[in-house]
């Protein structure tokens, strides 16, 4: 028996507070799954900063990939294996890909990433495709195996059906994260019929549609999506926690090029501030060591990068207004000069943020859209896309919400002290 | 961030405008590949290198008043055109975005002179270029085997590229 069918003598099974159960029988899925790349998405939490906001989402990377690997399973094994438009060979590759999709995550990697101008998908490529455990395992298939999986996760692979199980606008990472944050922050939204939905997927050339039947469930689904980008995503407190998360990262960023002399040397770091980091410097990171370096950070010398640390440690965050930067961006200047007069430097204190997003895309005939709309298939065999069957569905198409807000140190602006007329005026003009 | 507003809306004006999503969407990857310092984040789509932050930044900036997008209806198709606005201008100068470069400014203009198709074509190739040509191309054709392109066209692009590159000085 080749490594790439061997079975596990036993089934696994992890325990799952979202699908109950994760089944492990392959024993490709199963070495990966031990390899100490995969491991580190335990030290990596899903939601980044948001557990400063719904206290219970402390969930990892680490979950969520296990759960999109059953929801994966579940589909090829259950809903595609032996229907003819499913090629059953890309079942391991398939796996693989909904496993490790998530694999090139750093810590807090949203700000990690804007900071150092990195991409986690290079990584997971870097990670797929280098010297690693994973690397090593992949290769047992077959050399061209670590390719090929990352070829799916780079949506670069030939077979678009396989790719677009892990990503699409009714793909199995966002049918898991879904589920996955609403039941860690323990909000009502987040929910909606998966095992329906999974009931009815049906692979056909080049995508997979949805039997008409499930259209209701589908629905359902976009409408979660949309409640959870707006009531948990883009927090404007989770997200004022990730701006000073950014700054504490700019700020030692910008230290270093100094030449400042850290009381604690930043070891962790130097290869991301100077461009010369490795795959190995990459992988030794994850939140433990960031939320280590916050708290000694907490008693340098420099008052900018010791408040911010502080106030990230002990969730002292922004204060932050709605703010129409098309209205408002000569005031955004005469801000910046007032700040800078009352001694906060604008370029840490000052920051202007927006959230948005498109809970559901269409095709328009002729026009240059990316998105690859959802198709729901009829009894007669016919292909319509989901907008125009679904008038809940047509009335959030296309239409993107964004919201912009500008977030600030209340605490330094009301204090008692000097430059107070400055800094009431700085009020005046934020509220 | 409001920056890197003003960097699109500065690249728009530098072209004079600019005809197509897709093509807008190609010209600043190309420009990023060719390490002009843009830092909208690309991912593999449907066209080839596609951003979703640069989709957004366009849709802000239209909604700001700082572009105009001007809706072409072409018969079976329709075509976005983007342009500075006054407001775009001043907007620029506020943010005091360095004045681009004419090396930057040549680039855009011969990105501009071509088709979307071959921007995407080049681009395409651009997003696989840690690999050998042959290789590259191999993946081209997997990833873009319904556009059938030549062997013309490609070896077009590729001179495309080295021109540009060239004039940007890099190798």
């Amino acid at each position: 028996m080749s490594y790439a069918t061997q079975k596990l003598a036993e089934e696994k099974v992890f325990k799952d507070p979202v699908h109950r159960y994760i089944h492990v029988r392959d024993q490709v899925i199963w070495d990966v799954i031990g390899a100490k790349e995969f491991q580190r998405l335990r030290r990596i939490k899903q939601l980044g900063t948001t557990y400063l906001v719904f206290h219970g989402a402390e969930h990892s990377r680490f979950n969520h990939s296990l759960g999109v690997y059953e929801i994966v399973r579940r589909i090829v094994d259950d809903s595609f294996s032996g229907r003819p438009e499913w090629d059953d060979s890309e079942r391991l590759i398939v796996l693989c890909a909904a496993l490790l999709h998530d694999l090139g995550h750093g810590p807090f990697s949203h700000a990690f990433e804007n900071v150092f101008g990195l991409d986690h998908e290079y990584f997971t490529q870097q990670i797929i495709l280098g010297d690693t455990e994973v690397n090593e395992i992949l290769k047992r298939v077959e050399d061209d195996f670590p390719q090929r999986v990352a070829d799916v996760i780079g949506k670069t692979y030939p077979n678009k059906q396989v790719v677009s199980l892990i990503s699409s606008q009714i793909d199995a990472d966002r049918m898991d994260y879904l589920q996955r944050d609403a039941y860690f922050t323990g909000v009502s939204y987040g929910h909606f019929d998966m095992e329906r939905i999974l009931r009815v997927m049906r692979p056909r050339e080049d995508q997979v549609v949805i039997k008409s039947s499930g259209m209701h469930a589908v629905e359902d689904y976009i409408m979660s999506r949309y409640q959870m980008y707006w009531q948990v995503y883009f927090h404007p407190v989770s997200r004022s926690a990730e701006v000073v998360l950014t700054k504490i990262l700019h700020r030692a960023k910008a230290l270093s090029e100094m030449g400042y002399d850290f009381d604690q040397q930043p070891t962790h770091f130097k290869g991301f501030f100077d461009s010369t980091y490795t795959l190995d410097e990459y992988l030794a990171l994850d939140e433990g060591v960031l939320l280590t370096y916050f708290q000694l950070w907490m008693t340098e010398k420099d008052p900018i990068l010791s408040d911010l640390s502080n106030r990230f440690v002990n969730r002292k965050l922004f204060q932050y207004i709605e703010f129409d930067l098309a209205k408002d961006y000569m005031k955004m200047k005469e801000l910046e000069l007032l700040f800078k007069k009352a001694s906060i430097d604008p370029e840490y204190y000052l920051v202007f943020d927006s959230s948005s997003d498109l809970p559901y895309d269409f095709y328009r005939p002729g026009e240059e859209g990316e998105r690859i709309p959802i198709h729901l298939l009829k009894p007669n065999g016919e292909i319509r896309e989901l907008s125009r069957e679904s008038e809940i569905v047509e009335a959030i198409s296309g239409k993107r919400r964004t919201d912009h807000k500008l977030y600030f140190p209340e605490d330094i602006l009301t204090k008692d002290g000097k430059k107070k007329a400055l800094k009431k005026q700085i009020l005046d003009l934020l509220t | 961030m409001i920056e890197e507003h003003a960097k699109i809306v500065q690249f728009i004006g530098a072209a004079n405008g600019i005809t197509g999503r897709k093509k807008l969407q190609k010209m600043i990857y190309i420009a990023k590949k060719l390490q002009y310092p843009y830092k909208e984040k690309y991912e593999f789509h449907f066209y080839g290198p596609y951003s979703e932050e640069l989709t957004l930044r366009i849709e802000e900036l239209c909604n700001m008043g700082f572009l105009q997008e001007e809706r072409q209806d072409k018969g079976s198709y329709v075509q976005y055109k983007y342009q500075m606005t006054d407001a775009g201008e001043h907007f620029m100068q506020m943010a005091q975005v360095p004045e681009a470069t004419r090396d930057l400014v040549a680039c855009i203009n011969h990105m501009k002179d071509k088709s979307s198709r071959f921007l995407e074509l080049v681009s395409t190739l651009l997003y696989f270029d840690h690999l050998p040509k042959e290789e590259q191309i191999e993946k081209l054709h997997v990833v873009k085997g319904k556009l059938n392109f030549s062997k013309e066209e490609i070896d077009e692009a590729f001179t495309f590229v080295m021109n540009l590159m060239n004039e940007r000085a890099i190798q």
